[in-house]
């Protein structure tokens, strides 16, 4: 039982985690804020004082700031639908019995132990490389011209480097949902007169929905933040400039720590609309 | 129509033989019991019947017609689930709707039926809940209810009641008994609890180790066990064995006597013994009376107001014409 006393002590010593956590979140945040209102250029001139939302305006008003936001989404929601839609099917198919099952599992799982660096850097040169990648011979062997994936398609190019990331993170949370399943259900809808179309469909889908619906939430995040294999791939070039990349550009490579910090507090207010927005159309499913 | 015949079926799991081959007749409209200790492979049976598992050899066939081959829902067959198998993300509107709506039933004959058998099931107030949302009895409701809209050649039962408390099963079993006396469908129902069989079938099918012992009405059962095992099983509290010196006066090589067919006296009568545990029921106490000379105790049945108590030194008879004799085989001796 809680009495007076062993909450009050439970509060103190749970305090410092409290309070270390607090300020890990808060430090960077205090900070971002802080410069997003200074005119910083830490090679010109350091600190040059107030400015007020100068930066605010700045940032919205250069002409990569809509492409980056436009680049971000196709990225984040492309790497979501080939992820969910291939991760439920190649669960569907971990889940029946095979041969040769256990290493079948591990190498489907295998691709989220690389890198991102590393990761994008071999599709790049290996795959994609228009002229020794493995594709490029394909393509030749067809006869067909071989892709410029870097330049004439780096959207896509960089959508399939991040699903094939993210894709065993995917098929690893749906292959537990699909194994929750009771088999009773299956076999009740199948006595029902249901096809396994509509088994899928009716039975197995609905069961998997808060799965995923926690991979999708789980996977924004960190699809917001992708960065290593734009920087590694394209930097930021033909049109895969993304808010975190524009970001980076803005601090690092015009060395302008303000108008870096105001993108930052938009890319804060952008994760957040997208999770309310995330959370109101899959919020319902974590309910009960 | 609802007859089904299972011919020299088997089933074999791997190198395991649950079920060798069997044979049995179903008629249309009749209420079988398959009734076995748990592992006897009853539920096997039944999924072979419903097709959810295939058969290793022999023929099933379903009013006349080869169904061995037939998928489960061309069977014609409704299931009812242990765990019920209700699909927890539709309504119980839903729920009851699916093999309708499978069908492509139209939407009215659809809502026509549902609310028919919302009726028959009390379950009117709850088609808008989801299974979760709902007691274990009006689950129950709810999957036999899925099972009734579909109108099928014969339903069949998987130890339905096994997850209710004793006071719920009690009234279940009713309802499931008053739905046969309504539809006059076939119903395959499993069970482990022999009372359940006795106070439902029309036709009792002992399985043990997939073998079927006997298969009778429930009076021939009680009245004429094939074997001991069926003699054992059926019948609560359970029979009595003699082995020895008492047996062979009868000829046998054991002997049984019902609890029920004993008479208990304080002063005289055939057997003496010693009273141990008595269980009160109010109407009947049993008495567990262990004779001079043996080790295991008998039961017996008395009167709920008989003084008697732990200790005390009763005499026992049976009554000779309800005494079941069975030989080396344990095969009854007519
Ligand atoms: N899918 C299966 N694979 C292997 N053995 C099984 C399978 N299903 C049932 N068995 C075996 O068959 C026997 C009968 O099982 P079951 O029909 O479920 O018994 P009951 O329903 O009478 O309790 C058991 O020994 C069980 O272990
Ligand atoms: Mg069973």
């Amino acid at each position: 039982m809680a009495t007076q006393h062993s909450r009050s002590a439970a509060r103190l010593m749970m305090a410092p985690a409290v309070i270390l956590l607090l300020g890990w979140m808060l430090v960077p945040l205090t900070m971002t804020l802080y410069f997003s209102f200074k005119k910083y250029l830490p090679l010109r001139g350091g600190d040059l004082g107030w400015v007020g939302f100068d930066n605010y305006v700045r940032f919205v008003t250069s002409s990569a700031f809509w492409p980056s936001i436009y680049a971000t989404l196709i990225i984040v929601g492309g790497v979501l639908v080939i992820t969910v839609t291939l991760g439920v099917l190649l669960a569907l198919l971990l889940d029946r019995p095979m041969w040769g099952q256990g290493i079948v599992r591990i190498l489907v799982i295998a691709p989220f132990f690389v890198m991102p660096t590393v990761s994008a850097l071999v599709w790049k040169n290996m795959f994609m490389d228009p002229i020794n990648g493995l594709f490029a011979h394909l393509w030749k062997f067809f006869g067909a011209e071989p892709v410029q994936w870097m330049s004439q398609a780096s959207l896509p190019s960089i959508i399939m480097i991040v699903s094939w990331q993210w894709l065993p993170f995917a098929t690893l949370i749906l292959l537990t949902a699909i194994q929750s399943l009771d088999g009773e259900q299956l076999e009740a809808s199948e006595m029902d007169g249901a096809p396994p179309l509509k088994r899928f469909w009716f039975i197995i889908l609905p069961h998997m929905s808060r799965a995923i619906t926690v991979v999708i939430l789980i996977q924004t995040i960190f699809l917001l933040a992708v960065f290593a294999e734009i920087f590694v791939t394209t930097g930021g070039a033909f049109g895969t400039k993304t808010l975190s990349y524009l970001i980076f550009q803005r601090v690092l490579e015009s060395q302008n720590i303000g108008l870096g910090s105001a993108g930052g507090v938009y890319a804060i207010i952008l994760a957040n609309i997208i999770a309310i927005f995330l959370m109101r159309i899959v919020g319902k499913n974590l309910d009960n | 129509m609802g007859q089904i015949s299972l011919k020299q079926i088997t089933k074999s799991f791997g190198d395991v033989q649950v079920i060798p081959p069997l044979d049995l007749e179903i008629k249309d409209g009749e209420f079988v019991v398959f009734v076995g200790p748990s592992g006897c492979g009853k539920s096997t049976l039944l999924r072979l019947i419903a097709g959810l598992e295939d058969v290793t050899s022999g023929v099933i066939d379903i009013d006349g017609a080869d169904a061995t081959a037939l998928p489960p829902a061309k069977r014609r067959l409704a299931m009812v689930f242990q765990s019920y198998a209700l699909y927890p993300h539709m309504s119980v509107r839903k729920n009851i709707a699916f093999p309708l709506r499978m069908a492509k039933m139209d939407k009215a004959e659809q809502d026509r039926r549902v609310t028919a058998a919302a009726s028959v099931l009390n379950l009117t107030d709850y088609l808008d809940r989801r299974p979760g949302q709902l007691s274990g009895g009006q689950r129950q409701r709810v999957a036999i209810g899925r099972a009734i809209v579909r109108e099928p050649a014969a339903f069949l039962f998987d130890e339905p009641l096994s997850n209710l408390d004793a006071a719920l099963r009690v009234n279940m079993r009713l309802e499931i008994s008053e739905l046969h006396q309504n539809l006059k469908t076939t119903m395959i129902y499993v069970t482990h609890d022999q009372v359940e069989a006795m106070t439902m079938a029309d036709k009792i099918v002992v399985l043990q180790s997939g073998v079927i012992e006997q298969v009778g009405s429930p009076l021939e059962l009680y009245h004429t066990p094939r074997n001991k095992f069926v003699a054992g099983f059926i019948g609560s509290p359970k029979m009595n064995f003699m082995t020895g010196a008492e047996a062979a006066k009868h000829d046998a090589a054991t002997i049984g006597i019902r609890p029920e067919h004993i008479t208990t006296s304080t002063t005289d009568g055939l057997w003496k013994g010693v009273v141990g545990v008595s269980e009160h029921l109010g109407s009947d106490t049993f008495l567990h009376v262990t004779l001079e000379g043996a080790s295991e105790p008998i039961t017996v049945r008395v009167d709920g107001e008989l003084p008697v108590h732990h200790g005390d030194t009763v005499f026992l008879t049976p009554d000779e014409s309800k005494i079941h004799r069975f030989d080396a085989n344990d095969l009854r001796i007519a």
